[in-house]
């Protein structure tokens, strides 16, 4: 099967997130970027499928953040070609519209089988990357995928519910997966390895082709003002525990 | 004009809870957009007799067909762009579940709208409809102006749902060509699997996420399970790893819980989880990061490591 996985990006959510001056967008200026988790899972299932039944897999990213080692790093776990879109993502970063509109352009003379994608992406406001793509491709897509199995010229891929309930769908090929895990955690790229890609393999680059998306008014971002938010219990740990404790027994959900 | 479309989810039959809250609130809004409430139910033949659980819609707009019995994204979404085109709704509301992920996309590309997702609210500001949406894990709020039509998928639990069922006026779609030589096909349905503890009937849930770091440290909080009488529970990643059976995860892709006890530990509280616990009786939160989303939706927090305050709390109870 030859898949394709388009990585994307996303600010790594364990470091503060600052708004810009206009207070529409994230300052993005000193963001450190990571791949999208959920990007790591459909690299994984798109790595372990070509494992077990043969073909190519290959990871597309944009020209922006760390892209370079974003790629080598999908090389270091089983990506056998690379490309990345070089355009001016800078001043306007593009959204899920505009990115599904630059890949389908730049995938649509390609062959494939499957394209997988991370089911969603912490900054996907307009949208997941994969079934807009799918529709602008015109190819047949289903979200949040738990589990791929090729067939003949099908996949059958599995698909969460929501509340414990999966379904079976067949897909004829080529279609697109939006992948929520992969049937084992995403590998781990040594660094050394890494490095050893960046000797071994080229990035192809492709020119982003120029789009016109719908794109969202944002009039304000900010950290969410809660209604609500927890009592904080501060003081040493074992302070700490024993207002625990304390407050279980206040309500009978520990006995004596 | 002026229409406010929301698209029903329903399985043989029965309505998901989360479409009654966007009907509640597509009632509200729909006025002062000088439209009305309208459901878009897609199913069988003969679903329109779910039509009746649909309170708060004024117009039902049934599209009926054999070949949607069974959910596919190909299927409701090659519907729903057939039967909505050429009608000018101002706004369309999914759900941001797995159905909502599969069809908003597909009918904002299908019907060159622009959507917004991971709505929690929406407001009318004269003719301006502004959707408030929760991204980057639930650590910022954006608001978004939508001053022409759009699409939005909305968080479930973001509404209270639509009361005062009437009885809506019915509109059959017309037969549909859309649904000839499809790609996708409909194989199974797997309920979810048993034998293991239900934790949708624990009174007392100790779950745990990725703060855990490996599976040799799930016994640090197994102990205080045990402790406290009751069971093991996680968020997304702990099962993914298959560290715990999916049985145990809690969140949207997983159960829904209501325990009288919810102690979460390393948990930072992304919307899909907390989508499965916000209404327990009591959450108490731990966590390293004083930021994390979970303690906006817990009664009692503790910013520390969970290596620290769990042993000790367990250590109490012994």
């Amino acid at each position: 099967m030859e898949i394709i996985v388009p990585i994307k990006q996303v600010p790594d959510l364990v470091e503060e997130l600052e708004i810009n001056a206009e207070g529409n967008d994230l300052d993005r200026e000193y963001l450190t970027y990571v791949m999208n988790e959920f990007c790591e899972q459909a690299l994984e299932e798109a790595v372990l499928l070509k494992e077990a039944h043969g073909g190519t897999v290959t990871a597309i990213t944009i020209d922006s953040g760390e892209a370079d080692n974003v790629l080598f790093t999908a090389a270091a776990k089983g990506a056998d070609t690379l490309i990345k879109v070089t355009g001016d993502f800078e001043d306007v970063f593009p959204d899920s519209h505009a990115l599904s509109a630059i890949y389908a352009e730049v995938l649509k003379s390609r062959a494939y089988d499957v394209i997988m994608t991370g089911v969603q992406a912490a900054d996907d406001l307009d949208g997941q990357l994969g079934p807009l793509l799918a529709s602008r491709l015109g190819i047949p897509h289903v979200s949040v995928v738990a589990g791929v199995e090729p067939g003949d010229g099908v996949v059958v891929a599995t698909q969460e519910s929501g509340g414990g309930l999966t379904a079976e769908l067949a897909v004829k090929t080529p279609c697109l997966l939006g992948v929520q895990a992969a049937r084992q955690t995403p590998r781990y790229a040594p660094v050394s390895r890494v490095r050893a890609m960046k000797q071994e393999k080229t990035i192809e680059e492709l020119d982003a082709p120029s789009v016109d998306t719908p794109r969202l008014r944002v009039r304000a971002m900010r950290t969410p003002e809660s209604s609500s938010h927890a009592e904080m219990l501060t003081g040493s740990t074992e302070e700490i525990a024993d207002r625990v404790v304390a407050l279980l027994r206040e309500r009978g959900l520990v006995k004596a | 004009m002026g229409d406010v479309y929301v698209i029903v989810e329903q399985r043989d039959g029965a309505i998901a809870p989360v479409t009654l809250e966007l009907l509640g609130k597509a009632a509200e809004i729909a006025p002062s957009l000088g439209g009305q409430a309208v459901a878009v139910l897609l199913g069988r033949g003969g679903i329109a007799s779910s039509a009746s659980q649909l309170a708060g819609a004024a117009r039902v707009i049934v599209i009926a067909d054999d070949r949607l019995g069974a959910y596919t994204p190909e299927g409701y979404k090659a519907a729903l762009a057939e039967v909505l085109a050429g009608r000018e709704p101002r706004l369309i509301m999914v759900g941001n579940t797995t159905q909502g992920m599969d069809l908003a996309a597909g009918l904002s590309v299908a019907l060159n709208l622009p959507l917004v997702a991971y709505g929690t609210q929406i407001a009318v500001e004269g003719s301006d409809v502004i959707v408030t949406s929760r991204v980057y894990g639930g650590k910022i709020d954006a608001d978004v102006v939508l001053d022409a039509p759009g699409v939005v998928s909305v968080q479930a639990g973001s509404f209270p749902p639509g009361s005062g069922a009437g009885s809506p006026e019915i509109e059959e779609a017309k037969s549909l060509s859309a649904l000839d030589g499809l790609s996708t096909t409909f194989k199974a349905l797997h309920e979810p699997a048993g034998g293991d503890v239900d934790i949708t009937a624990q009174e007392i849930l100790v779950s745990v996420g990725r703060g855990i770091q490996n599976a040799d440290n799930l016994e640090i909080v197994q102990e205080l399970a045990d402790a406290l009488g009751g069971a093991l529970s996680s968020s997304r990643p702990i099962t993914d790893n298959g560290w715990l059976p999916k049985t145990r995860q809690v969140g949207k892709s997983g159960l829904s819980v209501k325990p009288k006890l919810y102690l979460c530990a390393g948990i930072s509280g992304a919307p899909e989880h907390l989508e499965g616990m916000r209404d327990a009786d009591l959450i108490i939160a731990i966590n390293t990061d004083e930021n994390a989303p979970i303690f906006d939706a817990a009664h009692y927090g503790i910013t520390a490591d969970l290596f620290d305050v769990v042993p000790a709390i367990t250590e109490r109870l012994k």
